[in-house]
């Protein structure tokens, strides 16, 4: 029976219906079915089967997306069971992710955002105009291991810099992994203000972050 | 008569303007400007001071638009008027603000830095199929803060044509109009005669960013010309659909337009932008689509509808190389911003979305906007039968060479391509090299830059200009400027 539902599950997230998800979610539960074993035989099945599809073409970023938005919609539904059952998913590693200070381009941070937490990293999106004390804030708060930054202006690349500075000013530059993106990011500008990586796009930033994760 | 190119009827025009007035309504238009807020609430908006956002009611756009300008001109440094906003007039410049440069022997796309910008300059001043330069590309030695002001130094040095630009901060706008103000011999008689028309960007979806707000208030004020930038990515940044996106230009523009003319009435204004569709495969905003020209080609249409001048971003390519894909993408564009009668079409020279320039591409894309410009001529009546007088004498004969009405009219009738452009015979080509189109243009940027001769300035105007650039970036914490 679990096979079963577990094949719907993947379907959902093909699908990219949230509905139905958590619907499945919510059924999983009822049948005392383990939420990990949800997630991992059931929906991260579909999320992968969408991201192949997507890798070769054959999937556009719109159903990406919505596969992406259904499988977080499932996971919320199932995290009371977990808490309750004391079993947690597995991260990748935790992330902090913004739009830099002055600078509101979302699209392309939030798809990285989609793309992240959809492959098991636990994602903070910050949002757009990001303060770098607020920045390093968070990434104290929550143990970060990766900051992600985006800025989409030659204006405002330089608070990418600003915020490796700060890291390193208050001794965490060791700790923590910066990744950044953008249209004016360009790899001169990555090795000036000595980040990690970067990426041209959202898939490849995923593999970016497994990279400086070691995985 | 000039042939044009249509897309909206006037029910469907009707439609993106009613839809556009309901957009400023609800959800409104966020605007970031304390001060642009208070013009807007002055006027009869309602603020919501929580959120900033914005709720316009028609009245008062249609208001500002009663005093928006429907033509002027922009002036080369000698005076003249060479680009008339206005109408269904044509004009192209290069895309402004790429961070690299196409490297024309290792197709590397490398950094852009001062003397990349500056072989721009030189190479658009000598192609006469540019009404107008551009701040080209950003250039990478220079400090940020300065960097958009050091951008139209390097066009002012090289260049005397009418300028495109725009700036980074609130601060630097003044700086700008001051270098401009040293040439037009005031900031007031700069505003008679504007050289330069200042991009202003709104931010998709509906939003005036502080930045955009506070530049739309600083421009109208100094009396010289705005040219708004609206760039919804329909299926991103703006609804999925071509029409929506249109819809969304309309509501984003006539804010602008209402803040701007609210800050001054009377002041120029363009009705321009940068949309694109959102490819839904690499998530890029691809500037060669046929679908981002059907975009420009509407609003522009919406714009003339309440008799604006226009502008938009057409003749780029998303190509990394100066191929097949960048001379398809630009020239089919170029032909539908020219048919649409679009007065400022920037974008030629740009690969890769607007990131890279490249002389090279510029070199060939002034043959695509060359023949634009033919295609617009129409055509023309030049005798005064159409053909009868003409076979006077020639008795079967393919003689029409001998007539001197050929001599006359053959380069009226023709546009007359450079080098770049192959029409030579099999065996011509061969002698030449067998070159390509990138190769021929290589040949052809050299040439231009060989006999390009740097347009006269006044010594003391030359010095008061890098006194003042000198000094600005000083401040910048930059001690000299890169030698050019």
């Amino acid at each position: 029976m679990s096979a079963e539902l577990f094949k719907k599950m993947a379907q959902s997230i093909i699908d990219g219906d949230s509905d139905v998800s958590v619907e499945l979610a919510n059924q999983a539960v009822a049948a005392n079915i383990d939420p990990i074993q949800a997630i991992t035989e059931g929906f991260v099945v579909g999320v992968n089967t969408v991201g192949e599809a997507f890798a070769n073409g054959d999937a556009f970023l719109p159903e990406l997306v919505m596969a992406g938005e259904a499988m977080k919609a499932a996971v919320t539904a199932l995290e009371p069971e977990m808490a309750k059952r004391g079993t947690q998913r597995k991260m990748l590693g935790k992330v902090v992710l913004a739009t830099v200070e002055g600078d509101i381009h979302e699209i392309g941070k939030s798809l990285v955002g989609t793309m992240l937490s959809a492959s098991g990293f636990q994602v903070f999106d910050m949002g757009v105009d990001v303060a770098t004390t607020k920045i390093i804030a968070k990434v104290k708060e929550v143990d970060a291991d990766i900051v992600a930054m985006s800025a989409l202006l030659t204006t405002t690349m330089v608070k990418q810099k600003e915020v490796i500075d700060v890291l390193d000013k208050e001794g965490l530059r060791r700790k923590v992994k910066v990744m950044v993106g953008g249209a004016p990011v360009t790899r001169d500008w990555v090795q000036r203000i000595e980040a990690d990586g970067y990426s041209e796009d959202a898939i490849g930033a995923v593999n970016v972050a497994k990279q400086l994760m070691g995985i | 008569m000039q042939p044009k190119l249509e897309l909206l009827s006037q029910v469907l025009i009707d439609r993106v303007l009613d839809e556009a007035f309901q957009l400023m309504l609800k959800p409104g238009i966020k605007v970031q400007s304390g001060e642009a807020r208070t013009l807007l609430a002055e006027a009869g908006a309602l603020v919501d001071a929580n959120s900033d956002v914005v709720r316009i009611p028609e009245m008062v756009v249609r208001k500002a638009l009663e005093t928006t300008p429907h033509t002027f001109n922009l002036y080369d440094r000698n005076g003249n008027p060479t680009v008339f906003y206005g109408g269904d007039a044509v004009h192209f410049d290069p895309g402004s603000s790429g961070v690299h440069v196409l490297d024309p022997d290792t197709l590397e796309h490398k950094p852009s830095y001062a003397a990349d910008l500056m072989r721009l300059v030189k190479v658009t001043e000598m192609l006469p199929q540019y009404d107008a330069q551009s701040t080209a590309v950003v250039c990478n030695e220079i400090p940020k803060a300065v960097g958009d002001l050091y951008r139209l130094y390097v066009v002012l040095l090289f260049s005397s044509k009418p300028i495109i630009t725009g700036s980074f901060s609130i601060q630097t706008l003044q700086s700008m109009i001051d270098m401009l103000g040293i040439f037009a011999g005031s900031s007031s008689a700069l505003a008679e005669k504007p050289q330069a028309v200042f991009d202003v960007c709104p931010s998709p979806p509906l939003i005036w960013s502080e930045f955009g707000s506070q530049n739309l208030i600083d421009l109208a004020r100094a009396g010289v010309p705005a040219q708004m930038v609206s760039m919804p990515l329909a299926g991103a940044a703006a609804p999925v659909t071509l029409l929506g996106s249109v819809t969304q230009h309309a509501a984003e523009c006539l804010s602008g337009i209402t803040i701007h003319q609210l800050a001054k009435a009377g002041s120029p204004i363009v009705w321009g932008g940068a949309p694109a569709i959102f490819d839904m495969r690499k998530g890029t905003t691809p500037m060669g689509a046929i679908e981002t020209a059907m975009i420009d080609a509407s609003y522009a249409q919406v714009g003339k509808s309440l008799g604006l001048p226009t502008h938009t971003y057409l003749c780029a390519s998303d190509s990394k190389l100066v191929d097949a894909q960048a001379g398809m993408e630009s020239g089919i564009s170029a032909v539908i911003g020219a048919l649409a009668g679009i007065n400022m079409i920037s974008g030629a020279g740009m690969l890769d979305f607007l990131a890279c320039q490249s002389a090279e591409k510029l070199v060939v894309d002034a043959e695509g906007i060359g023949m634009a410009k033919r295609l617009l001529a129409g055509m023309q009546v030049q005798t005064e039968n159409l053909a009868t007088a003409l076979f006077e004498g020639i008795n079967f004969k393919g003689d029409f060479l001998k007539q001197k009405i050929t001599r006359e009219l053959f380069a009226k009738e023709q546009y007359l391509p450079s080098a770049v452009i192959d029409r030579d015979s099999i065996r011509g080509w061969q002698a030449g090299g067998s070159k390509d189109t990138f190769a021929r243009a290589k040949d052809r940027t050299t040439q231009l830059l060989k006999e390009y001769q740097q347009p006269a300035m006044a010594e003391d105007q030359k010095k008061e200009l890098q006194t003042m650039v000198t000094k600005l970036a000083r401040d910048a914490g930059m001690d000299r400027l890169p030698d050019l």
